[in-house]
């Protein structure tokens, strides 16, 4: 049973301020989303009649997709609007955008958006509940949710087990949501990557910070290895790909080095051979297409915990 | 037969200046301070009322010409006289930039024409603010432009800034320099530190402030032309501007009300008001900007009034539009944050908005409260408590909408002539 009934919030801006508790229920309602999953008929009435936007001012293929699958299997109706950019290249402020949303009387908006802070904006601007799919560099706390529910599926609780994320910590809001979470679970967190891009001021969030890759694999039970964008490169945070590679990729040799039941996890998509050698999906145990089924499950649960009221349970027709 | 302020207390530090008495005004001019026998005058009774000297602002965004929607002229010199402000310097990063002599007497004929406050135009440093040709200065200054400064962006040619340097002084008018490394800052809308690092800002350290200071005070003791630092907002540039005046320099230079009042922890929201550019930064920055203040290393308050719609505010953070108004209650908030609480003296606030910023300007005749001083005067009732709304401007971008503040003009003369509040 779960500790608690409900999420604090009626929304889910980020993972920062999360409780273990909190935690626990969404990864016990996803347990149990995650087995219905894999029934032939997918498909469950719990949120019929409620409508959910999915609002992508940012390009996904991924995020967009997952969220629509958990919520048409949830049985709820949904919008989506992709646009490129902000709204201000329409010449439409952000606050105008959010106020033509409420006035469709939507149940749950799900957002991306490259300024940090859009979510929480949108939040304090409409009674619908708002899902941050990525603000910025902010968070994306499904996504950290997700990995943490493939976790604790692989290895129970992960308490006190050492994660180490390598790569792009500073433009990456899944880096971010993770700590937080991760944090929040008891797990530590490690952060290793070029120091441009691994600044030391992560500190104060509560992980622990490294440039030299070869002395945190081994003491790592969970590696999670970030996409690294071409763009870094112009941008002068390192030098070139190949030196990458020999740094901060994770490759045979260096991953030769780590504990044996180590857990290797990517949120995609995965730039073969540069943050990651595909040699070394042969050497440990890979979840990363786990994660993706596990997306859908976790994205259920959040829907499902913000949006099904009182009267559905009434019904009995909760999951 | 002159007017006769009479039974004020009379209150400028500039001129170690505070007593009660009496102020006779002739001709535009402070004719006597002190006990005048009022035989032959006009007496008007300011008991109960601090007379000062009126404030002086060396940076306000009036936005005309073409923004006029954000405000005008004739609102943004309004909103000065309601604040206490007799003597405005206009920004010129208006939309054509005032970057040519027609440009500054058309500033000069619409302050003329509003009537408020006094209105002393800055021209640009380079033609267009693009930091490349210079602006005809010479031009610019015959027609009453009294800074130069391509406010908004640095100008990060060294040789350019040298040139405009040496030029400038030559014509005994100062130039501003809005110090940011721009290769530095890039695209960033905060201040670089553990809590936006957290929220997900692009940032910039506070360095790319302090290398712009640096440079431009290398620059100031290579060409010994009056140098001006607007908008400091760094601990490492107060030191840098402290210890250039230490070594004798013509270093002047300004802090805003904003990096004076908050930190960046106000970003926590996302609450684009607190978007301003420099951005805000931490408590050690405002800890030190005050002490800076405080000791006389920063010479003026400046407000980088900068009025914006509601719109230009609504977008998302890293796109609104930086800046604040301040005009109409920066005394007030500033007495009533900072002197009240004990936190800054009332002499060190009253120098810095007028003694201060006239030595900036090289005018020794404004700002202040003795014989032959030009007769620009603000009787202020220092106990009164309003709230901040329904002001003048055209904007209301600023936090502290629906405060209450201490303090409030009641009476205002400019050159003589007494003004409608």
């Amino acid at each position: 049973m779960p500790l608690m009934e409900r999420l604090r919030s009626k929304d889910l801006i980020g993972l920062e301020g999360i409780t273990r508790e909190e935690l626990e229920l969404i990864f016990i309602t996803a347990d149990t989303f995650r087995v219905f999953l894999e029934r032939p008929i997918r498909k469950l009435p719990t949120l019929r009649g409620k409508t959910i936007l999915n609002m992508f001012f940012e390009a996904s293929t991924r995020t967009q997709a997952s969220f629509d699958l958990a919520a048409k299997r949830l049985s709820a109706d949904t919008v989506s609007v992709s646009k490129k950019g902000s709204s201000v290249e329409k010449g439409e402020t952000l606050l105008d955008t959010l106020r033509n949303i409420d006035a469709m009387k939507i149940d749950a908006v799900v957002i991306r958006h490259s300024a940090p802070g859009a979510a929480a904006f949108l939040a304090r601007n409409t009674e619908a509940s708002v899902i941050n799919a990525g603000d910025g560099l902010h968070e994306h706390p499904t996504q950290a949710l997700l990995d943490m529910f493939t976790l604790r599926r692989e290895m129970g609780d992960f308490k006190g087990k050492r994660i180490l994320i390598i790569g792009d910590i500073l433009h990456s809001r899944v880096a971010r949501s993770n700590i937080f979470g991760m944090k929040a679970w008891g797990a530590d967190v490690a952060l290793c990557g070029p120091r441009p891009l691994v600044p030391e001021e992560f500190r104060a969030m509560g992980a622990e910070v490294s440039w030299n890759l070869e002395e945190e694999i081994p003491k790592a039970d969970v590696i999670m290895a970030l996409r690294i964008q071409n763009e870094r490169l112009s941008e002068s945070f390192f030098p070139s790909v190949r030196e990458f590679r020999r740094l901060y990729g994770i490759t045979p040799d260096k991953i030769a080095k780590a504990k044996d039941n180590v857990i290797l996890m990517h949120p995609g998509p995965v730039n073969w051979d540069v943050e990651l050698d595909p040699r070394v999906t042969e050497m440990v145990k890979t979840v990363i297409l786990d994660q993706v089924t596990n997306g859908v499950a976790v994205r259920m649960a959040v829907l499902y915990l913000l949006l099904a009221g009182a009267k559905e349970e009434e019904n009995g027709t909760t999951a | 037969m002159g007017q006769l302020l009479s039974g004020a207390r009379l209150f400028s530090p500039g001129d170690g200046l505070d007593m009660r008495g009496d102020v006779l005004v002739e001709n535009g001019r402070i004719a006597k301070v002190g006990k005048v026998d009022p035989a032959g005058h006009e007496v008007v009774d300011l008991t109960g009322l601090v007379l000062m000297p009126g404030f002086i602002d060396l940076h306000a965004h009036l936005r005309e010409p073409g923004e006029e929607y954000k405000e005008t002229i004739e609102t943004g010199t309004l909103s000065a006289k309601r604040g206490g402000y007799t003597t405005v310097v206009s920004m010129p990063n208006t939309s054509p930039p005032i970057d040519s002599p027609e440009a500054v007497r058309f500033v000069i004929k619409k302050a003329k024409e509003a009537g408020h406050a006094k209105v002393i135009p800055a021209g640009t440093i380079t033609k267009g603010r693009e930091g490349k040709e210079l602006a005809e200065m010479g031009l610019m200054a015959a027609e009453g432009a009294g800074m130069f400064t391509d406010d908004g962006s640095w100008v990060s040619s060294s040789s350019v800034m040298r040139r405009a340097m040496e030029y400038a002084s030559a014509l005994g008018i100062p130039v501003a320099s809005h110090p940011e490394d721009g290769s530095l800052s890039g695209k960033a809308c905060a201040h670089e530190g553990p809590l936006t690092l957290k929220l997900g800002f692009e940032t910039a350290p506070r360095e790319a402030e302090d290398i712009a200071v640096a440079r431009d005070i290398f620059l100031c003791g290579l060409t010994g032309a009056r140098l001006h630092l607007q908008h400091i907002s760094s601990l490492g540039s107060a030191e840098l501007v402290r210890r250039a005046k230490d070594t004798g320099l013509p270093v002047t230079a300004e802090v805003t009300p904003h990096h004076l009042l908050f930190t960046y922890e106000a970003l926590q929201t996302y609450d684009t008001l607190y978007k301003v550019n420099p951005p805000l930064r931490e408590e050690k920055d405002r800890e030190a900007l005050l002490s800076a203040l405080a000791d006389g290393t920063l010479d003026a308050i400046a407000t980088d009034h900068a009025p914006h719609s509601p719109f230009d505010k609504e977008y998302e953070f890293p796109l609104a539009a930086p800046g604040m108004i301040w005009l109409e209650m920066a005394f007030s908030a500033l007495y009533t944050m900072l002197v009240l609480p004990g936190k800054l003296s009332l002499e060190r606030l009253v120098e810095s908005l007028t003694t201060g910023p006239a030595g900036v300007l090289g005018l020794n005749d404004r700002g202040r409260i003795r014989e032959g001083a030009v007769a620009d005067l603000v009787a202020w009732d220092m106990s009164e408590e309003w709230e901040v709304r329904g002001l003048a401007s055209l904007s209301r971008n600023n936090p502290l909408f629906g405060k209450v503040l201490s303090a409030k003009p009641k009476r205002i003369w400019i050159d003589g002539n007494e003004k409608e509040l």
